[in-house]
């Protein structure tokens, strides 16, 4: 199986590469893409440098263009699936069914994959964006079982990618709101979810506070854990009672279910994490490159050394497991 | 601390007693002058944290006697020390161990973060930039020390080598490992 890694720069998609990664995935630093932060992601130079380096070591390089263009202000992300072929990458990551339809009929000969942004979860979907677009590959949404992927590949020729470690969406994504109500900003249209600059942390005596937009989202103890003020994740009170409505902050981690999604017919394993540094880039690409040449071996699982890299310092199997609410 | 956390080495307490007597204003000179070669050769950092390289960055090694503010000022950064707090615009506190790990790769700052070991305050924006850009320079301080000394180069490479086989702390470039 591929796995797919993550690039916030360009030193992290060098430490990509160097740790085993079959393909790294990466964005403009512009709101074309869905990990647009203080500091990251890849100008024109650093784009095609990059991809020079993914290929000389022979891994490839996914431009990820998938937020969903402004009116009046479409230039811009035509201009990004222009840029990502010049560079010479494999493939470009769209969501926008416009930006696709562009895509398909300006840039034919540049390989098109649906964006997790789409949200596109049952194989007529999957089937449509290829009869349509000439999508080859769909990363599917995180909130589906290890069943349901299987059923979407037996119906469908088009590759799958599924998330298999990092920050964990539980909503339909490409259409949450939750992040745009607290602060105006959203990963649909800025590429931001719970944007930095709307975060604040407050430390009073151990306990940590984090708000969003104003709202308090945590507050933990000396403790525990600090989470990312997500409101997905979030810890809420109402009447007499408080717990998180939607999710725990933990990470996905389905390094254990490799063997499954094999069998369910998925072609790549994604690891989140643009907004990472190059230390858990390395640490997770190589534990992940170690486990597919496992499975490919028919060997057991090693044993995982991540758990200090996730949020909450937990892990889930999210909905691949049916005990995810 | 938590049972997955990494365990941050702490600076002896011994030495960290001995920086309360030092005078602090040569120590601020050589750092900064440190600062700006690092400047000098690394100038894509700046490039990279944009406007928030106008702002001031109170940087609080836990372990130390001493708070140091980085003000990048777009490529020719000034850096003070002192014992009392200082106030920036955004305030990083950790041991000097993590926050030396996370310069050179050998630890995840979000990670440091979860763990409690680290802690942000103020305008994080402006935290993650500096993360970022620092992250991408893949920083050696080891090395430009080394390149600082002229003649005393080998005695500084192992005088460094030995400190961090001893305390434990990254204080040179980390590599994770082979190339796969």
């Amino acid at each position: 199986m591929e796995i797919v890694c993550p690039a916030g720069t360009p030193a992290s998609l060098r430490a990509a590469v160097k740790a085993g990664a079959h393909t790294v995935y990466c964005g403009f630093a512009d709101e074309t893409n869905a990990r647009n932060f203080p500091g990251l992601n890849f100008d024109r130079d650093e784009m095609r440098e990059g991809v020079k380096f993914a290929h000389d070591h022979g891994a490839k390089v996914l431009v990820a263009i998938n937020t969903y263009p402004r009116a009046g202000a479409e230039a811009i992300w035509h201009r990004a699936v222009a840029d990502a072929e010049s560079s010479g990458a494999d493939a470009v990551i769209l969501a926008d069914l416009g930006l696709l339809a562009y895509a398909a009929k300006h840039h034919p000969g540049l390989r098109r994959h649906l964006s997790v942004q789409a949200a596109a979860a049952n194989a007529d979907m999957l089937n449509f964006y290829a009869s349509e677009f000439g999508v080859k590959r769909v990363v599917l949404p995180r909130v589906l079982s290890v069943p349901e992927i299987a059923a979407i590949n037996a119906e469908t020729e088009v590759e799958t990618e599924v998330f298999v470690f990092g920050g964990l969406c539980v909503m339909a994504e490409g259409r949450c709101s939750l992040s745009s109500y607290a602060t105006g900003l959203s990963p649909n249209m800025n590429g931001v979810c719970s944007p930095a600059s709307h975060v604040e942390y407050h430390d009073d005596h151990g306990a940590l506070s984090a708000k969003l937009g104003g709202f308090t989202i945590h507050k933990v103890g000396a403790d525990e854990p600090a989470p990312y003020p997500t409101l997905c994740k979030g810890c809420f009170s109402a009447g007499d009672a408080t717990g998180h409505l939607f999710e725990d902050p933990v990470s996905l981690n389905a390094e254990k279910l490799i063997p499954q999604l094999a069998k369910a017919g998925v072609t790549a394993l994604k690891i989140e994490g643009r907004q990472r540094s190059r230390s858990y880039v390395a640490q997770v690409v190589r534990n992940f490159r170690a486990a597919v040449e496992a499975q490919a071996a028919g060997r057991p699982m090693p044993e995982g050394m991540l758990a200090q890299l996730t949020e909450g310092q937990a892990a889930t199997a999210g909905a691949y497991k049916k005990t995810w609410r | 601390m938590h049972d997955h956390a990494v365990q941050l080495p702490v600076f002896p307490r011994l030495p960290a007693f001995a920086l309360r007597g030092l005078p602090l204003t040569p120590i601020a000179l050589a750092l900064g002058a440190f600062a700006r070669r690092m400047a000098a050769r690394h100038p894509s950092m700046f490039k990279r944290l944009g406007d928030y390289g106008n702002l001031r960055f109170v940087l609080d090694p836990t372990d130390l006697p001493v708070t140091l503010l980085l003000e990048p000022r777009a490529g020719n950064p000034r850096l003070r020390l002192s014992r009392q707090p200082m106030q920036g615009d955004a305030r990083i506190a950790g041991p000097l161990s993590g926050l030396l790990g996370m310069v050179h790769g050998a630890y995840d700052g979000d990670a440091l973060f979860f763990s409690r070991d680290l802690v942000i305050e103020g305008d994080t924006a402006a935290v993650l930039a500096l993360r970022n850009a620092i992250d991408d320079a893949e920083l050696d301080l080891a090395a430009e020390a080394e390149a600082m000394s002229g003649p005393f180069a080998a005695q500084v490479r192992r005088l460094i080598q030995l400190a961090e086989t001893r305390t434990g702390v990254a204080l040179s470039r980390h590599e994770e490992g082979p190339l796969w």
